[in-house]
This record gives C-alpha cells, sequence and structure tokens, in this order.
C-alpha cells in the first residue's frame, strides 16, 4: 500500500548534459558532467552512470576538482552555494554559502584556499570574476562570504575565461577584446581586434578562450571560424598574434592538451580538429560527431578528451582521436515532430532524436536504447541549410511495424515527402526498411495510424493529408515464384468535399475509421470503405480526435481549435456532451477508460482526466505547467499500484507523462524523488579498487547476494540481542548508579559470562537435534577437557576458582561447538 | 563514430517485363529461323534419340529435319489427303501417322513406303501414338473410336467406343504400355487400359479438347481446350488448376527437358511458359501466326513451333560464349598475400584486425570530401548520363539539399554547359525526375542568363529547351481538361454522395514554369 500523498508533478530524466564542460577525474576512470540540479559521475570505460551527486537546490553552473585532493569535486550551482563531494562514495562533504548567484567555477593549484566563481552583483547582465576565500572549519555548513574582485565586466559563459601558465594570469574575452589580468603585477592588459571598428569584419567577435598550461600563449576562438594564438601580450603594443583557419562557422571551444602541444577546437562542422604545434599544416580531424560540439574537455592525464554536443551527447576520444565511449542523454537539440511514442516492445519512450533519427530511450533506466536511423543521409549540420525532418511516426500491429514520414520543403510548391514503412527484424532485434514510397500525398501528411485491433489479418495503415486526402495501406503479399516478398501499396483512397484532412482515428476493435475534415468528423466502415456519418459541430477545425476504449468504445471524442471539446455517440449519432475547454493534448489511457487533456490557459496548462460516459473530470489538476505542454503519453506501468483514492485510480495502471515547449520531459508522482532513484542506480557504487567493468557486475552482483546473506544471519543475531536485556546480570549493571557499583574489572567477567550463558542457551534451543550430539561429542572429548581443567585447576587454586572453571570450560565448549560447526558444513559441501 | 553515409540513389521501378532466370534462360535462343511448308503445320515430333530430327507434319506430306538443317533430310509424300500427327518411337527408328482417309500409315524412317497400314477407321484420324512397349500404336479417329493395333501382324485389337464426338488427341503412358489417354471434342478426357475392354478413368474437361498431355511420371495429366487443366491421376481425376492465360483455344502442349517447366501454343499466337510447381506463367514467346504445333528439342535446345500459315520457326539456344579472358592485370605476387597468413598467435601479442573498408563510388567519394564540383562533372558524363541517368538526378538533388547547387553548376564553360543542357533537355519532361530538375534548370538560368548570346551552340539549347516546356504545357493542360471530362463523368455516375474515387494522373509540371531564353 502506497502513502497517498499529493500528486506532485516531477521531473523525470532526460536532463541536460552538456551545460558546462564535463571534467575527468583525475585517473581519467570517472567523468562529470553537471545535468540540471545534480552532478551525474559516469565510468569512462563503462558509459554508465555511477553516481548522481544531489543537494543544489537551482541548477549547477560549474564543477571542478579540488586541486588539493583529487578524490573531491567542488560544485556550484545558482543557488548560491559552493558544494564539495567526495565523488566515489557519493557523499557531500561541505557546503560553502556564498549568497549570490554564481555562473561559473574555477580552481586553481596556486590558490589552495580560494576558488574563482562568476556572479552578477549590480545589474542583470553584468558579470564579475571573483575569487571567494573558502574558511577552513570542521563543520557542514559554511560561509564564504569573503569576496576579493578580479574582473569586471565579463561574458557569463564559462568559456570566455581561462587561467594560464600555472595562474599567473587569467584572459577574459567579450565581444571584441580580451583583457588579461596578472595576478602578480595585479595589472590588467586589453587587446582589441583591430577590424572590429571596421564594420564590415564584425563578424570577428571572440567566442571562446583557451590557455596554453605551461607557455604563454592564449588561444582565441572567433565567430567566423578563425582561432587566434596571442603571445607576448605583457607588452600592451608589441603583442603577436597569427591566425589558424579551418572552421567555416563559429568556433565553440577550444583545449589545449595537457602538455601544450596540441590544440583542440571544435564547432557546428561536428568535426573535432587537432592542431599539432600550433601550426595551420599539422592537423587531424575526427568527422562526424554527430551534432555541434559545445564543449572539449582533457583529462587531466592526458589520455582522454570529450566533447559535448548539442544533442545531449559526451562523446570520449582517446588521444590518437578515436572515439571510445558515447554517453547519450535524451536527445533535445530539435523540435519534436512525432510526439511521443511507445514503442510496444520495449517500452521505450520514442521521438525524434539525433537529425533524422528516432530516438528509444528507456525511462526506467533514464538512458538511450538506441537511435533508429530513418533518413539514412550525410547529415551536413550549416546554418540556414533546409534539413530532411522527420515528422511523423506510428507503432502498429504490436511493435511489428513501425511507419515513419520524412519532409523537406523548400519552396512552397517544392515539397519532398516521404514514407517508409520498417518491419521488425526477430533475428536482427532491430526495424528493417520494408517499403519506400515516395510522395505518398501531394501534401504534408497531417496524421498516420495503424489500425491495431487484435484480430485484424491484415495490418493496415492510414494516413491523411492536407491535400484532401486519407489513404488506406494494406500489406500485399508480393512474392512471386523467385523470392518472397511483402509490400506495402494502396488500398482506398478517400475524400471529403476536399476539405483537408487533419486527423485519422481507428476504433480500439478496428471496425471504423473516424478522419476530420477540418471542421467535420466522418466515420468510415472499414471493412467496405464506405462512409458510414459525418458529425459536425461548427465549432472550428478539430484537433484532436480519439475514440473511447473498453467500456466506452461507442464514444468519440474530439477537440477543437475554438476551444470545445465535443463527445458523439456513435449509436445514436448524436452528440452526447461538450465542454468549453481548449485541449491542447489529448491522450487515450491504452490500458482503461480514462482520458487525459491538457488544456492551455493564460497562466499555464491544466491537466483534466475523464472518462468519455461522463462530461464530469475524474481529476483535475491546475498548472501543471508554466509553459505550453507539446505532447503527453501514456506509459503502462510494468507493476501496477494501487490507489484506492478516486482521484488516484487513474495512475494505477499507466503513467502519465508530457514533454513542454522548453522540451523539459515531466510526469505525475505521488512519491519523494529520494524514494523514486531506483534500486539500480544504488546498487551501482563502485568500489575503489574495482574498476566498474561488466565482470564487476556479474561478481559484485554474486558478493551483494553473499553480503546480504551475511546481513541477514547478522539481523537474526540482533534480533536476539534485546531479549538479553532480560538477563538480571546485565540490568543490574545498567540501572544501578555508577556510583555504587564495584569496581569494572570485577564486573566485566560477570557481564561477559551472564552474555555468553545466554548465548549458548539460544544456540542450544535453536539446534534442538544437535544437542545430542553435542553430548557425543563432549563424552568423547572429555578426556581431553578433563585433561584441560585439571591443568587450570592446577594452576589456579583459588577461591572464586571453581566458578570461572566451569565458565570457561562452558566456552571452552562454545568454542569446540563452532569448530565442530565448520567440520560439519564441510562435510556437507563434500 | 558512423560512417560516411552514401547518396541514396532513387530506384524506380523497372517498367515491362522483370528480368528473371526464366527470362534469361527462355530468351538465350538465337533469331528463329523460318521454314515455309505447304500447309498448315499440324504437328511437329523430334526424334528421342540423338540426332534429335524431328518430323513436321504439314498439309499431305511429312518431312524429316534434321536439328541445323533448313531443307528437309527426307520426305514422305505418299499420302492421298492430308497426313496427322506424324509421331516417332521411343527408339526413333519407327514413325507413325494418322490421315485425312482414315488410314494409319507406319513408316521406318530409313525406307519411303509404308511399313504396314492399319485399316479399320472410317474418318480421318488425328491423333496416333505408340505404346510403351513398343509394339502397339494407339490411334484416335473423328469416326469417335479409339483403337489399339499390334504392330506386328498389323491387327486391330482393341476398339473403345466411348466418345461421343472427334476424338481429337491423345497420348499413351511412357511407363505402362496398356495405359493411353485421348481427348475428344465431347469435352472429356478419357483414360483407357488395354486389359480392360472399357475406359478407366473420365475427367470432364469443359470445352473441346485439344491437346492432352501426360507427365512422365503419370500422375498429373494437362489437358488443353480453351483453358489449360491441370488433373491429378492419383486422386482419380481431380481438377488441381485450371490456367486461363490465353485469350484463345490452345491448341499444343509440352514440357520442358527437366520437367519443371510447361509450355502451350495458342492461336492467340503465343507460346506461354509456367512453372509446374506454382503454375504461374514465367516467360512468354509471341510469334505471327496462330500456333498449331509445338514441340522441344532434347536439353530445350531447339524449339519448333508449327503455325497456321504453314511457316515452321526454328529457334536453336545460343553456344555458351567462351569468355574471352582478358589479359590479366599484373598483381603482386601470391606470396606477397600469403605472408604471414600460418604465423601463429603469441601470448603477448594484440591482434589488432584491420577494419573492413567500405567501398564509395567515385561521386560519394568528392562528395565525402566536398569537391562538389567534380561530383557533378563526373556525373555529368555522357556515359552516367545516358546509362543511369537516376543516379545524376540523385546527386543534384543531394546537391541541392546540400545547398551547393548553384556553386557546383557555376562557372562553366561552353562544353560543361552544354552537356548540363544536353542532359536537361532528354530527362526534363519525365516525371519522375521532373521536381528536381526543374529548379536545376532555374538555377542555370539565373546562373547564365547575364552571359546569353555569347555561345550560339548554348543559345541553341536554351531554345531548345525552351520549345520542350512549352510543349510540355500544352500537354499538361490537355492532360486537365482530359481530366476535367472525366471528373464530369465520374460525377454523373456516382451513386453516393460523400465517397470518391482518385484519378491517378500523371501531374508532372505546375504550369507556372516558364523558361525565358
Amino acid at each position: 500500500m502506497v502513502e497517498e500523498e499529493n500528486i506532485r508533478v516531477v521531473r523525470c530524466g532526460g536532463s541536460e548534459l552538456n551545460f558546462r564542460r564535463a571534467v575527468f577525474s583525475a585517473d581519467s576512470k570517472y567523468i562529470f558532467c553537471v545535468s540540471g540540479d545534480f552532478v551525474k559521475v559516469y565510468s569512462t570505460v563503462t558509459e554508465e552512470c555511477v553516481h548522481i551527486l544531489h543537494g543544489h537546490r537551482n541548477l549547477v553552473t560549474g564543477i571542478q576538482l579540488n586541486p588539493n585532493n583529487h578524490l573531491q569535486l567542488y560544485s556550484c550551482s545558482l543557488d548560491g552555494t559552493i558544494k564539495l563531494w567526495d565523488y566515489i562514495d557519493g557523499i557531500l562533504i561541505k557546503t560553502f554559502i556564498v549568497g549570490c548567484k554564481l555562473h561559473a567555477l574555477f580552481t586553481l593549484a596556486q590558490a589552495e584556499d580560494s576558488v574563482f566563481v562568476i556572479v552578477n552583483k549590480e545589474k542583470p547582465d553584468i558579470f564579475q570574476l571573483v575569487s571567494v576565500k573558502l574558511p577552513k572549519s570542521s563543520s557542514q555548513e559554511v560561509e564564504a562570504k569573503e569576496l576579493s574582485f578580479v574582473l569586471d565586466y565579463i561574458n557569463q559563459s564559462p568559456k570566455c575565461i581561462a587561467f594560464g601558465n600555472e595562474g599567473v594570469y587569467v584572459a577574459a574575452v567579450r565581444e571584441f577584446y580580451l583583457s588579461v589580468y596578472f595576478f602578480k603585477k595585479k595589472t590588467t592588459s586589453r587587446f582589441t581586434l583591430s577590424s572590429s571598428r571596421n564594420k564590415k569584419h564584425a563578424k570577428n567577435n571572440f567566442t571562446c578562450v583557451a590557455c596554453h598550461p605551461t607557455e604563454d600563449c592564449i588561444a582565441s576562438g572567433h565567430m567566423d571560424g578563425k582561432i587566434r594564438l596571442w603571445r607576448n601580450f605583457y607588452d600592451d603594443k608589441k603583442y603577436t598574434y597569427t591566425c589558424l583557419h579551418w572552421h567555416h562557422d563559429m568556433v565553440m571551444d577550444l583545449a589545449f592538451s595537457v602538455t601544450g602541444t596540441s590544440l583542440l577546437s571544435g564547432g557546428r562542422e561536428s568535426v573535432l580538429v587537432e592542431w599539432r604545434d600550433a601550426t595551420e599544416k599539422n592537423k587531424e580531424f575526427l568527422p562526424r560527431l554527430g551534432a555541434t560540439i559545445e564543449h572539449i574537455s582533457v583529462s587531466p592525464a592526458g589520455d582522454l578528451f570529450c566533447t559535448s554536443h548539442s544533442d545531449n551527447k559526451i562523446i570520449i576520444i582517446h588521444r590518437n582521436l578515436e572515439a571510445s565511449a558515447v554517453i547519450q542523454g535524451l536527445v533535445k537539440d530539435r523540435s519534436i515532430f512525432t510526439g511521443l511514442m511507445i514503442d510496444p516492445r520495449t517500452k521505450a519512450l520514442v521521438l525524434n532524436g539525433k537529425p533524422g533519427h528516432l530516438q528509444f530511450y528507456s525511462l526506467q533506466s533514464d538512458k538511450q536504447l538506441y537511435n533508429l536511423d530513418i533518413i539514412q543521409q550525410e547529415y551536413i549540420n550549416d546554418y540556414g541549410l533546409i534539413q530532411i525532418e522527420l515528422t511523423k511516426a506510428a507503432f502498429g500491429c504490436f511493435g511489428n511495424w513501425l511507419a515513419t514520414v520524412e519532409q523537406r520543403q523548400e519552396k512552397e510548391t517544392e515539397l519532398e515527402l516521404q514514407m517508409k514503412l520498417w518491419m521488425y527484424n526477430k533475428k536482427t532485434q532491430g526495424f528493417i526498411l520494408n517499403t519506400k514510397i515516395n510522395m505518398p500525398h501531394e501534401d504534408c501528411i497531417t496524421a498516420l495510424c495503424f489500425c491495431n485491433a487484435e484480430k485484424s489479418e491484415q495490418p493496415t495503415l492510414v494516413t491523411a493529408s492536407k491535400d484532401g486526402y486519407f489513404k488506406v495501406w494494406i500489406l500485399t503479399d508480393d512474392s512471386d515464384i523467385y523470392k518472397k516478398a511483402v509490400g506495402w501499396t494502396c488500398d482506398f483512397v478517400g475524400s471529403y468535399h476536399k476539405y483537408q484532412a487533419t486527423n485519422c482515428c481507428f476504433s480500439e476493435d478496428g471496425s471504423l475509421l473516424a478522419v476530420s475534415f477540418e471542421e467535420i468528423v466522418t466515420i468510415w466502415d472499414s471493412v467496405t470503405w464506405e462512409l458510414k456519418c459525418t458529425f459536425c459541430q461548427r465549432a472550428g477545425k478539430i484537433r484532436h480526435l480519439c475514440f473511447g476504449r473498453l467500456t466506452c468504445s461507442k464514444y468519440l471524442l474530439g477537440a477543437t481549435e475554438n476551444g470545445i471539446l465535443c463527445c458523439w455517440n456513435l449509436l445514436s449519432c448524436a452528440l452526447e456532451w461538450n465542454a468549453k475547454l481548449n485541449v491542447r493534448v489529448m491522450e487515450p489511457d491504452p490500458n482503461s477508460e480514462n482520458i487525459a487533456a491538457i488544456s492551455q490557459s493564460s497562466v499555464g496548462s491544466d491537466l483534466f482526466v475523464f472518462k468519455p460516459s461522463e462530461p464530469r473530470p475524474l481529476y483535475i489538476q491546475k498548472g501543471i505547467s508554466r509553459e505550453k505542454v507539446q505532447w503527453g503519453v501514456f506509459v503502462p506501468r510494468d507493476v501496477p499500484e494501487s490507489f484506492t483514492s478516486e482521484a488516484y485510480q487513474w495512475l494505477n495502471r499507466s503513467q502519465f507523462y508530457f514533454l513542454t515547449k522548453s522540451q523539459s520531459l515531466l510526469t505525475f508522482s505521488t512519491k519523494s524523488p529520494e524514494e523514486k532513484l531506483t534500486p539500480t542506480s544504488k546498487q551501482l557504487l563502485a568500489e575503489e579498487s574495482l574498476p566498474t567493468t561488466p565482470f564487476y557486475f556479474i561478481l559484485g552482483k554474486h558478493r551483494q547476494q553473499q553480503d546480504e546473506k551475511l546481513n541477514e544471519t547478522l539481523e537474526n543475531e540482533l534480533v536476539q540481542l534485546p531479549l538479553t536485556e532480560n538477563i538480571p546480570a546485565i540490568s543490574e549493571l545498567l540501572h544501578t548508579p555508577a556510583h555504587v557499583l564495584p569496581s569494572a574489572a570485577f564486573l566485566c567477567s560477570m557481564f561477559v559470562n551472564s552474555l555468553l550463558l545466554s548465548k549458548e542457551t539460544k544456540s542450544a534451543k535453536e539446534i534442538p537435534e544437535d544437542v545430542d550430539m553435542e553430548e557425543e561429542k563432549e563424552s568423547e572429548d572429555s578426556d581431553e577437557e578433563n585433561d584441560f581443567t585439571e591443568k587450570v585447576q592446577d594452576t589456579s587454586n583459588t577461591g572464586l576458582g571453581e566458578d570461572i572453571i566451569h565458565q570457561l570450560s562452558k566456552s571452552e565448549e562454545k568454542e569446540l561447538r563452532k569448530f565442530r560447526k565448520i567440520d560439519y558444513s564441510w562435510i556437507a559441501a563434500l | 563514430m558512423a560512417g560516411y553515409k552514401p547518396v541514396a540513389i532513387q530506384t524506380y521501378p523497372i517498367l515491362g517485363e522483370k528480368i528473371t532466370q526464366d527470362t534469361l534462360y527462355w530468351n538465350n535462343y538465337k533469331t528463329p529461323v523460318q521454314i515455309k511448308e505447304f500447309g498448315a503445320v499440324s504437328k511437329v515430333d523430334f526424334s528421342p534419340q540423338p540426332p534429335y530430327n524431328y518430323a513436321v507434319t504439314a498439309s499431305s506430306r511429312i518431312h524429316i529435319y534434321g536439328r541445323y538443317s533448313q531443307e528437309p533430310i527426307k520426305t514422305f509424300s505418299r499420302f492421298k489427303d492430308t497426313a496427322y500427327c506424324a509421331t516417332f518411337r521411343q527408339d526413333g527408328r519407327l514413325l507413325v501417322a494418322g490421315s485425312e482417309d482414315g488410314g494409319v500409315q507406319l513408316f521406318d524412317i530409313s525406307g519411303r513406303a509404308p511399313l504396314r497400314q492399319f485399316e479399320g477407321h472410317t474418318k480421318a484420324v488425328h491423333t496416333v501414338d505408340f505404346t510403351a512397349d513398343k509394339y502397339h500404336v494407339v490411334s484416335g479417329a473423328d469416326d469417335y473410336t479409339v483403337k489399339l493395333w499390334d504392330i506386328p501382324n498389323s491387327k486391330e485389337i482393341l476398339t473403345f467406343k466411348e466418345h461421343s464426338d472427334y476424338v481429337r488427341c491423345g497420348c499413351a503412358s511412357k511407363l505402362n504400355p496398356d495405359l493411353f489417354i485421348t481427348g475428344s471434342y465431347d469435352h472429356t478426357v478419357k483414360m483407357f487400359d488395354a486389359r480392360t475392354s472399357e475406359s478407366v478413368l473420365s475427367v470432364e474437361h469443359g470445352q473441346p479438347v485439344e491437346s492432352v498431355l501426360l507427365f512422365p511420371s503419370g500422375g498429373l495429366l494437362v489437358s488443353a481446350g480453351r483453358y489449360v487443366k491441370v488433373w491429378d491421376m492419383l486422386k482419380g481425376g481431380q481438377l488441381l488448376v485450371s490456367l486461363k492465360n490465353h485469350h484463345k483455344t490452345v491448341t499444343c502442349l509440352c514440357l520442358s527437358s527437366s520437367g519443371q517447366r510447361l509450355l502451350s501454343g495458342s492461336l492467340d499466337r503465343k507460346v506461354k511458359v509456367y512453372s509446374t510447381t506454382s503454375y504461374k506463367v514465367v516467360h512468354s514467346f509471341d510469334y505471327a501466326a496462330s500456333i498449331l504445333s509445338l514441340a522441344l528439342a532434347h536439353e530445350d535446345e531447339t524449339i519448333v513451333v508449327g503455325m497456321t500459315n504453314g511457316i515452321l520457326s526454328v529457334k536453336h539456344r545460343k553456344s555458351e560464349a567462351k569468355k574471352e579472358s582478358l589479359p590479366r592485370r599484373r598483381r603482386p605476387a601470391y606470396r606477397t598475400f600469403i605472408k604471414g597468413k600460418n604465423y601463429m598467435k603469441q601470448r603477448d601479442d594484440i591482434l589488432i584486425n584491420r577494419p573492413a573498408k567500405k567501398h564509395l563510388e567515385l561521386y560519394d567519394r568528392d562528395l565525402k570530401h566536398f569537391r562538389i564540383s567534380k561530383a557533378l562533372d563526373r556525373v555529368l558524363d555522357p556515359t552516367c548520363t545516358i546509362k543511369t541517368p537516376e543516379i545524376t538526378v540523385s546527386i543534384i538533388k543531394e546537391l541541392n539539399r546540400r545547398g551547393v547547387l548553384a556553386n557546383a553548376l557555376a562557372g562553366r564553360d561552353e562544353k560543361e554547359i552544354s552537356h548540363v543542357l544536353n542532359f536537361l533537355i532528354r530527362n526534363l519532361s519525365q516525371p519522375r525526375f521532373a521536381p528536381v530538375l526543374i529548379n536545376a534548370a532555374e538555377i542555370i538560368i539565373d546562373i547564365y542568363l547575364p552571359v546569353i548570346g555569347q555561345s550560339p551552340v548554348v543559345d541553341k539549347k536554351f531554345l531548345l529547351l525552351q520549345g520542350l516546356v512549352e510543349k510540355e504545357i500544352d500537354y499538361q493542360r490537355e492532360l486537365l481538361e482530359t481530366l476535367g471530362m472525366m471528373d464530369m463523368l465520374f460525377a454523373t455516375m456516382r451513386r453516393k454522395e460523400g465517397t470518391s474515387v482518385l484519378e491517378h494522373t500523371s501531374d508532372g509540371f505546375p504550369e507556372n514554369k516558364k523558361i525565358e531564353s
């Protein structure tokens, strides 16, 4: 029974990984990246998330290794705190409260007790670089208010600040200026690009900066794709710079290798360029990284690089420019055209991913499963280029078929449209292209749906298009005597008075097809393709259309653009009820009759859950999001919950996920976020000595089971312990005031003996059968024992003697029994 | 990381006949040799023994042809009236034929005069055959009777009078000397057993039966009339399949030497080849006149077809082309390849597999390196534009997608631009290429408009293109008019409101495309 709290909206999974540069651990085993309010620790070898460091209350804006202790990590956040973590155990060590919003964090090995942060103090768009002195204190929370100003009027992004040559200077760029602050001299030099006054060449403003680790050399990236290497900048007059030009678009990030022999740069071309010896001739490329390179970072050991990409991915690259691992989050780079879908096989969330791909994202493990390349063309990442977009996708026949639609429209008249049908192949466990249809319609396809009835023998697909037609596609046997082949062909084309077809939907049993033509809903018989009836409410174009399910299958729901939700009864062919609701998203639950509708108002979005049979909603939650909600989907639960309260019953069998305009994936939950943490993430506590390899997971699991067994036995013993409290000796010892007790030395033996006694009786009770055997054994061993006791008697002939001897023999007995037990287990094992 | 993805070349369904192994096999014949006979060729029969001569029955003569001779090597012409159905015995030494006057004559291949004459039929004998034991002859005649003759003493052994119309076809079983089959115009096919005095099986074909054929195993029977029907003899004459691929009466049947294919010739001037497993047509031959007879030589080496106009068409299989071994390019010695092949892996060795190299087309290699003009040059080469225009179009489309089509088309001299214009002129009006090429044509016009008039060659090409576009616009207008008329007709015929039927149209050109020159 789950404790029923209020239903809350929780952010689930898929947070950004590419917000800031990733940071490597000193031994390159782990990589850290900021992810919303958390810091995530990944293994560089297995790509698994090892820890999630949570504690910040706002966006984490910077992370750096503690230069004094490589097992610790600093992080700063917009909540105004700097936190120090032990990343191996995932423990928060210390919190420094600064008090103002922190935008970036830098550490220097030379400045031992202070870190540098970017803050904005006075005005919202003026940022300063300040150094914060971190006070030494043993307490968990420390106030760090000692700020000293370093540089003013700088760019907010940490890419525009770099510390160089072991902390001798700091370089900052903004627009057309490069300023260098020397810590020793406490002076600032400012350099301006000569051409910046000339308006014609105004595209060369600075985008990022990096400093050579050992030499006095600053590299700066520019908007026009050039990289400038500045030298001799100690002198305002005699400074020089050289140009490296390969990028044709903005340089997004720069990084020097640890030794400084090579410079890495990346940009929109999705190519990592390595400039060797800072010359234009010696360059190496790692092309086709998939998306714009946002950040580049280098491991302190120098063996790995990593690039963060705009499609929410981190690629770990070996020194010899070979990609070795990819950490992929939910791709959020681009707008979602396909909406949210659930793959019936993997239960993964499916939506637009990388350009031209569909991504399969596991909600349970918050991890991308795989990308399906739909468009299968070389991706040219260039500004202003009209790309082929994957606009529609649908799963059919229990995941056996996938239909996708891609389009590219350069001008009004030039539309490229392609529909592809993919079949699931059990052997390869993936989708294989079956049929490709060029220009299935004359205009954009607005809706796509499969007939998912259980008893349908022939897979059927319906597409609705703006050209006024809807087409029915069926799978036909195309095989001849030479080869077997199945393909999709058009079976029927329907239209209604040349109106644009906007939505289509099959009823649950597949017997009826509803197609909306602007304001009119038409119902077609799916066997004969005859028009059965039409509904028209004259309340604006139909935006959403869906049939009721299970007991409510006689109802058809339609939401119009003018904010009317209508429910028609298919038996009486009349309007059952309507409601004024500006529905943005309407999704039926596949496991129940419920339908979720999200309405949009000026204040925010509200959720209504209702059954088509009654106009009164089951559940209303106002203000689920301040933004527009774009898509929603019901995800069937693996294990049904059992909420008894009527308001929460709709969450029993499915969970509702929705995606807002800023592409954050949210859901409804009654649990607190700590509870929601999956046990898997807790299992992955990596031990220091063990690298997290697949073997570790096998062996580690095994060991864990053993540990659990041990724990169980320990628990059993622990349970028995309270009984020992009843023993008078102990209670006497514990409850008598200390000053009236005899000396501890005297009491000790008594206390220990009492414990032993109780223990002995317990075990005897536990294994009554063993007792006999024990006795036998005792008799067998009696000779020895007697010898021993005699010896004891010989050595110590004190008054107390007898009692102690007796006790000792008892303890002896116990030990013997222990040995015997081990013996037996060993025999059993044989 | 993912490698370079080659440009997807749009594939278009190949119109016309599909190329299968059957079409390749049955097309692999030389051009037919035509031999003029005196009358309609009613029967062609190959000798089952080498040298595989064949007997052709036409009018009152029987000609024996050698396989590659165009003149008959022997002629039997002692018939008073039309001869029918000259058939070789299994050993190829005897020949039997029926005739219009009701006689059945047996010839020795080497002799001239008939060895035996079987008299007994009162009307024309259209079918004769040897039984499997070689010593009997079966004949069917227009007097509705089927007779069995003994060769040694030229006597009639049995007479079956079960048919109620002309008996026009028959064949003897190749396994059992006592079984034979006849087909008649009374719509039945009957199986007779010489050991009994009546038919053992009768199937109703439904139309007059023109030809029958028994499979070598004897399990299946094929009868041809208006349609070809296949019967399962082991199930007591159950109809297996009815083949309705000819649109006139089927006159002759034949099995290929492998027994895998069934051939049928018909009055509709076609020979069709069926698979005997699926009974689907796998190939079809066309002839000049209605076909009356058909025969295949041993190993399908020759197809002989006799027609109503007396023409005998003989097709010989092409001899297996001996491939001229090209002078081999000098390659590295075998030792180079074998070097290190048998090296055993040592303990500390790390095996590094070389990744398989992906082969890229030349244009793909250029595109991979962003050499766009070069890639376009490559596909505008005349060998590519004529043979595989879809590759050229796909590359133009890809360049357009990359937004560099204008760059790739610009800066060309007279010769190069005329290459491009030639390609456009040839392919612009094809509906499958039109959307891409119209866009390319517009870009070309935009680029080269300022320099127009400098080269008479290019100017002529532009004028040609303009004429083409104008013609196409007229054509499209006409099509739209036709479509409008058809719409009107459909509208009058439509029964129900609301439903509509899509008319498939070949929309090619939006009309707003004007090419100026």
